[in-house]
């Protein structure tokens, strides 16, 4: 064990690999190269390009699968996904035993791969751990210890060579059989592929499944078929209704509308909100909210954004469709007005963990972004946060693309001051995913509180009618009104069931096992 | 001795369910499942302990579901089982007064916008002060279910004491009599500003509330005014208004419940509101010869903003000062529509200089221009400068900015 830069024990190890303690923000240096894909040849593939394979069992055999392999999936399907249920039946009845998990995100639906992590087909989860996953693991019962990374990290990961995958899996809502495909058509239409980039790239195999094959061209090809060994057809891959998921809808809230117009507010009165500036916000019921109260200050001042970051939805779609912003550049897609918009609208662009949120590449677009309205499960009076644990220490949520969105010029967390009877702000997070010094502004019903290093963000709104507070202050009202901070979960300390990565490889927290 | 009592409801979020069994032997046991069991257990516990023994009660099976439902809640649901289980208890478990709540109201005041808010849900008194409503109604009458009455009474108390209601007149709308005058014994002395008297007919009923709160504030040393507002909610109501009005010194405004007096008068409430405009006109005549508020009914379609405006600006043509919100997403149209416009600053701002001059000069007629203007007319012109500058549209020091120009 030891300290790394952010006063957080870490282990020497996880999963018997030697890990590099979180050393600052942009301290830790890369060197080497890129990790590679084997060389293949067309000499070993169908010449008439059809790759189609009768079942996904003959694919993965054919992919040659066995203990121990890495196999990735993702999370286009959202809360609607059923491949990878189907997909680990499939291993499981093949008799394959300790397989390293490595979604891209995992869902609630995903509960029912516990049996196989407690039948041992699955050895352990590298991705976000939500729900009975995240509460499976944070009790111990995972063989191996989760590693958590945001989308830049998974990207990084993949192409720095410390994840390889030896089977990537990716549901397609449009394929043919040269294994081209999109998800801006079919029954399952999601929007784009793109967090399978790096799996097609780097993978060993790459196995495409769809429930729409359509002849040579699928166009446009969001997967390169050249990267794709077979394509398998099933009936059912994706449910269409909970792909499009019921969390794309306004916050209907007070407490949360006032978050939203305060976090509006604030973008005006700062004077972000100008002429070409950017934005991201994600789905949840409170940035869109958001986006609404901005989009209305924006057409009173008659400011137009340059561009903005999606999770899209139809509330960016509006914006975009009513000359509000000049581009929508789309991690991922929320609703079917922001599929559409991307189909037909060439302003309306998919983006990729790569281009967006790499740490390792040559620059990206985080960094670039005039203002990002997150959450966050706890932030601290250092502005630390939390992101995937709440005060009760239980793995919930992954961490998504927010560690890659703290890199924007300003970024504000959105969040209530107290959920139930469990205060936000609290004196030490209980797992850390952002460090403070990339944290400007927490935006609470109770207040908004800057981050004393942004002296001009507090030098900005010196005179506005905004409700600006020292951090600490709205802490103290809120623990009275909750009766005192939460006491910190019971935890052994000598057993480390999840690693939380920053975007650069490092490890900056840990999770430990609850014991209550 | 077997004497048990519910209170609450099970899964209700930010709230709790609580059994209370009293037993002649065994001493106390808690029960406890709490969503923020981890975190706050031990402090649900103590809490718990704590008022058993503050009420002497030594034997008992005390059970809690808690969704995470705040101390103030907590504590209101334990005593509420508790006095259901021993109703001649007259001790009283209290907080603290929070000091940010010590604050009196003016007369006088703004009450543009009223939000209601029903007593027995913790989860929405909470914030309520946060969307900065004039005032704040902790309501104990149609919006608490008839079981739940008692119950709501501590909850109300509670809050009235422990809740930061951010500088909002502290409103409670009590039953009708004559449990309206027990719900008083809860609220009188617990730092209510203004007391709401649903479906009032007559004077006696104002005058029999009045007597009672005169009797509380003697009885518990209560400091500071505490104003009442009738509600009209039937013909008799309006017939009897002027009445009702000025029934008592404690009276600061009177106001109207649509939804209750179309009903009694055999129609239905309509959008245009033609059914009710005659009403609404005696209400405001009352008040006004009263020299008292007149405040309109709530407006009860919350998807339909443009209407709410709408009747904010018949309301305000009418003549009354405020209206009622249901939800907090009404009180900044609400504040809007009864804003003053440019012009009325403007005129007002001539008024007042106007008036200035003439003090200036010792003159004792005011004039503007070639007209003479009375007192009625300067008290509607500072009223207007007042709004204006508390919504910001016109800064305080604005005579100075003038003189300058």
């Amino acid at each position: 064990m030891k300290v790394n830069a952010a006063g957080r024990w870490v282990p020497d190890e996880i999963n018997n690999h030697p890990i590099i303690p979180y050393q600052g923000v942009g301290k830790h240096i890369p060197r080497g190269r890129k990790a590679a894909p084997p060389v293949v040849s067309c000499a070993n593939y169908p010449t008439d390009g059809d790759k189609v394979i009768p079942t996904l069992r003959q694919a993965l055999k054919l992919a040659g699968l066995r203990d121990g392999m890495t196999i990735s999936t993702h999370h286009h399907f959202r809360d609607g996904d059923k491949l990878t249920n189907q997909l680990f039946d499939t291993i499981a009845d093949m008799g394959v035993k300790d397989i390293r998990w490595f979604p891209s995100a995992s869902f609630p639906c995903h509960a029912p791969i516990i049996k196989h992590l407690e039948s041992g087909v699955v050895h352990h989860i590298e991705g976000s751990m939500n729900g009975p996953l995240g509460e499976f693991c944070t009790r111990g019962k995972m063989k191996g210890q989760g590693v958590l990374r945001s989308h830049g990290g998974r990207y990084r990961a993949v192409q720095d060579g410390e994840v390889h995958i030896d089977i990537a899996v990716i549901a397609a809502p449009t394929a043919d059989p040269f294994g081209n495909a999109n998800a801006l058509y079919g029954k399952s239409a999601c929007g784009s592929l793109m967090f399978a980039l790096a799996d097609s790239q780097y993978a060993d195999k790459v196995i495409v499944v769809t429930d729409n094959l359509v002849p040579f061209p699928c166009i446009p090809w969001q997967i390169q078929g050249n990267y794709v060994d077979y394509v398998v057809v099933m009936d059912e891959i994706g449910d269409p209704s909970k792909i499009i998921s019921g969390t794309t809808k306004v916050t209907r809230s007070p407490a949360r509308l006032l978050i939203a117009e305060l976090t509006a507010r604030f973008i005006k009165e700062t004077g972000i909100m100008k002429d070409g500036f950017s934005f991201q916000a994600g789905a949840g019921g409170t940035s869109l909210a958001f986006v609404v109260y901005l989009k209305r200050m924006m057409q009173e001042a008659g400011v137009k954004a340059g561009w903005v970051r999606g999770g899209s939805t139809k509330y960016l779609v509006e914006l975009l469709e009513k000359g509000l912003t000049g581009a929508i550049l789309d991690g991922q897609t929320f609703d079917l007005d922001g599929v559409r918009s991307m189909r037909d609208n060439p302003n309306h662009v998919w983006t990729s963990p790569f281009t967006s949120y790499s740490y390792h590449g040559k620059g990206h677009f985080a960094s670039m972004v005039d203002v990002v309205v997150l959450g966050a499960t706890e932030v601290d009076t250092n502005f630390n946060a939390n992101v995937v644990t709440h005060s009760d220490g239980v793995l919930l949520h992954g961490i998504g693309g927010w560690q890659d969105c703290l890199f924007s010029k300003c970024t504000i967390l959105a969040v209530p001051s107290f959920r139930g009877r469990i205060p936000i702000i609290v004196d030490r997070v209980t797992t850390l995913c952002g460090p403070g010094e990339l944290i400007d502004v927490v935006v609470t019903e109770r207040g908004i509180a800057i981050n004393p290093r942004r002296e001009d963000l507090l030098e900005a709104v010196r005179g506005s009618s905004l409700p600006i507070r020292p951090i600490e202050e709205i802490k103290e009202e809120v623990e009275k009104i909750c009766g005192g901070p939460p006491v910190p979960p019971k935890v052994d300390k000598n057993r480390v069931v999840a690693a939380v990565q920053w975007v650069d490889g490092t490890v900056i927290d840990v999770v430990k096992m609850k014991i209550d | 001795m077997v004497v048990n009592a519910e209170v609450g409801k099970k899964g209700e979020s930010s709230d709790c369910w609580v059994r209370l069994e009293l037993l002649p032997r065994g001493g106390i046991s808690l029960k406890l499942k709490s969503k923020v069991g981890s975190m706050y257990g031990d402090s649900i516990r103590g809490l718990a302990k704590e008022m058993m023994e503050f009420f002497d009660i030594e034997n008992a099976s005390l059970e809690i579901e808690d969704e995470g439902a705040l101390p103030f809640a907590l504590k209101a649901r334990i005593e509420s089982a508790v006095k259901k289980c021993l109703p001649s208890l007259k001790k009283e478990f209290l907080g603290e007064v929070l000091s940010e709540n010590l604050y009196g109201v003016e007369r006088d005041r703004f009450r543009r916008s009223r939000l209601y808010v029903p007593g027995d849900q913790p989860r929405l008194i909470i914030n309520s002060g946060l969307y900065q409503p004039d005032g704040i109604i902790l309501d104990l009458e149609d919006s608490v279910a008839p079981g739940e009455k008692g119950s709501a009474r501590f909850m109300v108390r509670n809050a009235l004491r422990e809740v930061d209601f951010r500088g909002a007149e502290r409103m409670v709308r009590i039953n009708q009599l004559p449990m309206g005058l027990a719900d008083l014994e809860f609220v009188v002395p617990h730092g209510v500003h203004t007391i709401l008297i649903p479906k009032c007919e007559d004077e006696r009923t104002v005058q029999e509330v009045d007597a009672k709160v005169q009797s509380l504030q003697k009885e518990y040393k209560v400091k500071g005014e505490i104003y009442l507002m009738p509600i009209i909610e039937t013909a008799l109501g309006v017939i009897n208004a002027y009445r009702i009005a000025t029934s008592s010194p404690r009276v600061v405004a009177l106001t109207i419940g649509l939804e209750d007096f179309t009903a009694d008068i055999g129609t239905e409430r309509t959008k245009a509101g033609e059914e009710s405009r005659l009403a609404r006109q005696t209400v405001v005549l009352a008040a006004r010869a009263a020299g008292i508020q007149p405040i309109d009914s709530v407006y009860s379609d919350l998807a339909d903003e443009e209407g709410l405006q709408e009747s904010v600006r018949e309301a305000k043509a009418l003549g009354f000062e405020g209206k009622g919100c249901i939800h907090p997403s009404q009180i900044r149209i609400i504040h809007q529509g009864f804003a003053p416009t440019e012009r009325e600053i403007e005129w007002a701002k001539r008024v007042s200089m106007a008036l200035a001059k003439a003090q200036q000069e010792g003159k004792g007629v005011v004039a503007l221009g070639n007209k003479m203007i009375d007192p009625p007319v300067v008290k509607r012109a500072e009223r207007i400068l007042k709004l204006a500058m508390l919504n910001g549209q016109l800064s305080a020091d604005w005579k100075g900015r003038e003189d300058e120009s």
